[in-house]
């Protein structure tokens, strides 16, 4: 059996690889990550995370073009799967599930002191 | 694309590729290059490339890791199966196991031991913490056109090397130069102990460790420093500190510290307590005096400071203090690390020290004891191995490559050096004791030192490799073909170098013999050696109060009152040592320009009757006439030294220098008295009497009652004239043994390695005999079938062994002889080296041989010849 829930980390970067659709390889993730996260990360830990969601099912990949700051090596661009997706949808019905269970917020008020 | 564009590190690229999964290699390198030139846009090139090296080490994670290049986990299996064939290999003939591995211990053990001692002789005074800064003063002076170095210094130097050099010395402190024996006591606790008169700075130099009270506790003139175990002995569990302590029954010191007792292996070790100069001083010597040398003086240097440098400096310090004529002293500074190892002069000039000499000597001894060992365990293991030409044919055949089998024999020997070690450690432990007793050391087997065991293992391989390489690079070498045809001549040649090996180790063994043999009778020839008085039931000490002063008559009536005492008599120093040497003397017909050296000793009148004096001309001094008091007694040497005809009533007049000449009557000559080494020349004595009190006191024991009985009332009566001072004897034959001492353990030393070589020869030889009788194994069955008698057969194995012993003794003979008449030579006692020794010593050479090889020739002798021969 595979577990097949997401991490934060993981649905974070499954979430980048849809935004970055065509462009969305592991370095290119990674940079993408620390610009919009402002917390630093490597490229293999983004690599190694990437390669357990396509274990999971979540991704699938393919060998893309190659440019001439890569040495002329190719990249490898990932995609979301039908099932990535549906792991992704699953996570934000449950989170805003518990988000209108929380007083705080389902009423409708914030408490921030008015 | 531009020449100069900086590119990624190479080395974390190289290591990349070396790890990572092949077909992730593309994407990943593609990945990090763009990486690195991203981050070089925005910073510097310094910064892009940490950055590319902590990428790669980020990739470092099991999912990209190459599999493939992993450890294979049937090395494991091979290995294993290595230690298993050589344990079984090892278990198969215990007998043969046990003298294998054995031998190898015991030569561990003792270049264990010898290790051991090494060290410690290296580590002397390291104790002290300021070990590399603090110098002793010597002073080395011109006498008669001889040179003399010493360390004793007049009372005036100290302040003057602070007053002139105190910029190079953080501290200068002065000692009093010899230990100082005191009666130390506390109510009734009264000890006779040795230890030091130093200034206030002393404890701190030398970095006393103390339990209680500080390092400036003998500021006060009436303070004291104790050992613990003195602190113990005084006060039991008592909290010693500001107790008052009585010195000699007349100063009271209080105690201001106890330190830890110092290791053997420190100059102060003998010291119980540390006692202020002052106190000694006691106003007695002025600080202008430049003639009595008295003090040891001892400085630290500042940091940064050479005492080379400033032994330059300080040469000519004391020349212009000294009285017109005296002498033209040098100074020079000594450092701690060359106390124990440098200190031996001759005529002015350092020498190689006997202790130095002795850690050569034994260190050798030690490394050569180790490699025959070493090469025993390899003759051994080569003669054995040859047994197991098939295994390794069938081994290769199998496949096995040369590597492999290089590593499977110097895993068994690997396997056999550890468990050896093993056996050593465990040896060394149980003979520790004994050696230390030999040595007169307190060596204890460091467990917590790294270097220890950084050693241990460092010996291991070394020995693994001297003693597995020939096996393991000969058999591998065998063609596979050849072996399990059977066909293989293993070399006749290598009879050869064991037989060298065999001859050399038993000349080194029986040199042995005949050495410990010499020795022991050297020994035994001086302690029956006639000493001119009786040992036996003599008591000496040193009374060592002030209150004994003027009871000689009281003392000496109390004892006899006892019954057990003889006599009593009294004496200026022991009768075992020559202390007290004289010139100056005048008699009838002398040739002027001859003025010997006597030996000079003040008695009172009972003296010789309380020795046991021999009389050979004349009569003993006698309280019966006044006119002795200017009598002497002599020595038949010194009688021979006058060359007298009539000695009895002759005049010898005597100016020694420091007063007016006197004349004295020979009264009596006696046989010479041994006072000082046995093996000595006896020196010739003038004895005198004395009307005032001398400091050693001998009592005669009634020799009809045994020591013991006699003990408890002679203890009774002194402590009745005498309170205050411990009963503190010493007999006299156990002085005068100890006096072999350092004889004795040559003796001991020589007889423990004499055991050794002999048992490492015999292993030698074992290994020989079974490689020659494996050869011969199919010959003996020949002979056998055709005939032969196990007593022929056994006597055509052993016969050439016994030439072999035979050649090393005919060696080994010259070589005992010079060295033993050499080592003979420091004594002027001596014994002669008869012939029967080296028959003794040869045949027991022999007698050992013959059963080591018989051991090995009746087992092939009386094998069956079947089962030789069925073997095609």
């Amino acid at each position: 059996m595979k577990e097949t829930r997401l991490g934060e980390f993981e649905e974070v970067i499954l979430l980048l690889v849809g935004i970055l659709g065509e462009e969305a390889y592991a370095f290119k993730i990674a940079e993408e990550f620390e610009s919009q996260t402002k917390r630093s990360v490597s490229i293999g830990a983004t690599h190694s995370t990437l390669s357990r969601l396509e274990d999971k099912g979540f991704l699938t990949s393919e060998m893309g073009k190659s440019t001439p700051e890569r040495g002329g090596r190719r990249k490898r661009i990932y995609t979301i799967t039908a099932s990535g997706q549906r792991a992704l949808e699953v996570s934000r019905e449950f989170k805003l599930s518990l988000w209108n269970q929380y007083p705080a917020f389902s009423s409708g008020k914030l408490s921030f002191g008015f | 694309m531009k020449q100069n564009q900086p590119i990624p590190p190479k080395l974390a690229k190289k290591l990349l590729v070396r790890f990572l999964r092949i077909d992730l290699q593309e994407e990943v390198m593609g990945d990090l290059d763009e990486q690195f030139y991203v981050t070089l846009k925005k910073k510097p090139l310094f910064r892009a490339r940490l950055n590319y090296w902590y990428q790669v080490i980020n990739y470092m994670r099991p999912f990209a890791i190459d599999q493939s290049k992993s450890i294979n986990s049937n090395y494991h299996a091979m290995y294993q199966n290595y230690l298993k064939i050589g344990y079984r290999n090892l278990f198969k003939n215990k007998g043969y196991a046990f003298i294998n591995v054995g031998g190898l211990a015991i030569g561990m053990v003792v270049a264990i031991l010898i290790g051991l001692w090494v060290f410690d002789e290296l580590s002397y005074n390291k104790y002290h913490k300021n070990y590399d800064s603090i110098v002793r003063v010597l002073r080395s002076d011109t006498y008669k056109g001889q040179h003399y170095v010493s360390a004793s210094h007049v009372r005036g130097l100290g302040p003057l090397l602070r007053s002139e050099y105190g910029s190079h010395f953080k501290d200068v402190v002065m000692v009093r130069a010899r230990i100082e024996k005191r009666v130390v006591a506390s109510g009734h606790r009264r000890f006779t102990q040795g230890g030091y008169f130093i200034e206030p700075a002393g404890p701190e130099m030398f970095s006393l460790n103390m339990i209680h009270g500080t390092w400036d506790g003998l500021n006060d003139m009436n303070s004291i420093l104790l050992s613990r175990s003195l602190a113990k002995k005084l006060f039991g569990e008592i909290n010693p500190l500001n107790q008052v302590v009585k010195m000699d029954a007349s100063w009271d010191l209080k105690v201001t510290g106890v330190y830890e007792d110092l290791p053997l292996n420190s100059e102060f070790n003998a010291a119980t307590y540390f006692a202020p100069l002052k106190r000694y001083i006691d106003g007695r010597y002025k600080d202008d005096i430049w003639t009595n040398q008295f003090l040891h003086i001892y400085a630290q240097l500042n940091p940064g400071i050479n005492a080379e440098e400033v032994s330059a400096l300080i040469k000519n310090t004391l020349r212009s203090h000294m009285p017109e004529g005296t002498s033209t002293p040098t100074l020079s500074l000594h450092p701690m690390c060359r106390w124990h190892l440098y200190s031996e002069f001759e005529d002015g000039v350092q020498v190689t020290s006997e202790r130095l000499k002795f850690i050569w000597f034994y260190g050798i001894i030690g490394l050569f004891v180790l490699l025959l060992a070493c090469i025993n365990f390899m003759n051994l293991n080569t003669a054995r191995s040859e047994k197991r030409s098939r295994e390794v044919g069938i081994r290769k055949s199998i496949g096995s490559a040369r590597g492999q089998l290089i590593t499977q024999f110097l895993s068994e020997s690997f396997m056999v050096a550890t468990l050896a070690y093993v056996f050593a450690l465990l040896l060394v432990n149980i003979t520790l004791p004994w050696f230390n007793d030999v040595a007169g050391k307190v060596l204890t087997i460091p467990w917590a030192n790294k270097w220890f065991w950084f050693c241990g293992l460092g010996f291991i391989i070394i020995t693994a490799l001297l003693a597995g390489s020939y096996p393991a690079f000969y058999l591998s070498s065998f063609r596979p073909v050849k072996v399990l045809k059977g066909t293989v001549a293993t070399g006749k040649a290598a009879a050869k170098p064991r037989k060298v090996l065999v001859v050399f180790q038993f000349i080194i063994s029986i040199t042995l013999i005949m050495g410990t043999i010499i020795i022991n009778k050297q020994i035994q020839h001086a302690k029956n050696r006639p000493v001119g008085y009786s040992k036996e039931g003599l008591l000496m000490f040193k009374p060592g109060s002030p209150e004994y002063w003027g009871k000689y008559q009281t003392l000496r009536n109390e004892f006899k009152k006892t019954g057990v005492v003889h006599e009593m008599a009294e004496a200026n120093y022991p009768i075992t040592n020559i202390r007290g040497n004289n010139s100056g003397f005048m008699w009838r017909d002398k040739d002027p320009s001859f003025d010997p050296t006597f030996n000079t000793i003040m008695v009172t009148h009972e003296y010789g009757k309380t020795v046991g004096w021999e009389f050979i001309h004349g009569r003993d001094f006698s309280r019966n006439f006044q006119s002795d008091l200017s009598g002497i007694v002599i020595t038949e040497s010194a009688l021979k030294l006058m060359e007298m005809e009539n000695p009895v009533g002759e005049v010898v007049s005597w100016e020694p220098g420091w007063r007016e000449a006197a004349n004295f009557t020979i009264l009596g000559v006696v046989k010479d008295m041994v006072k000082g080494s046995p093996f000595d020349e006896v020196r010739p004595s003038i004895i005198f009497l004395s009307q005032t009190d001398l400091s050693w006191l001998f009592i005669r024991i009634n020799p009809k009652v045994s020591a013991g009985e006699a003990l408890p009332k002679i203890e009774a009566a002194f402590n009745k004239v005498i309170p205050s001072a411990p009963f503190d004897y010493q007999f006299v034959d156990e002085l005068y043994d100890a006096k072999f001492r350092s004889e004795k353990r040559v003796s001991k030393v020589a007889g423990f390695m004499a055991v050794i070589a002999i048992f490492i020869s015999c292993l030698g030889l074992l290994g020989l005999a079974s490689y020659v009788a494996e050869k011969r194994t199919k010959e003996i069955g020949i002979r056998k079938i055709l005939g032969a008698s196990v007593a022929s057969i056994w006597r055509s194995l052993t016969g050439e062994y016994v030439v072999l012993v035979l050649l090393s003794c005919l060696i080994a003979i010259p070589i005992a002889y010079y060295v033993l008449q050499n080592w003979l030579q420091k004594f002027d006692y001596r014994m002669e080296i008869s012939w029967w020794i080296f028959v003794m010593a040869g045949s027991g050479a022999l007698l050992i041989t013959l059963i080591t090889v018989s051991f090995q020739a009746i087992k092939s002798a009386t094998a069956n010849p079947v089962d030789s021969l069925k073997s095609e």
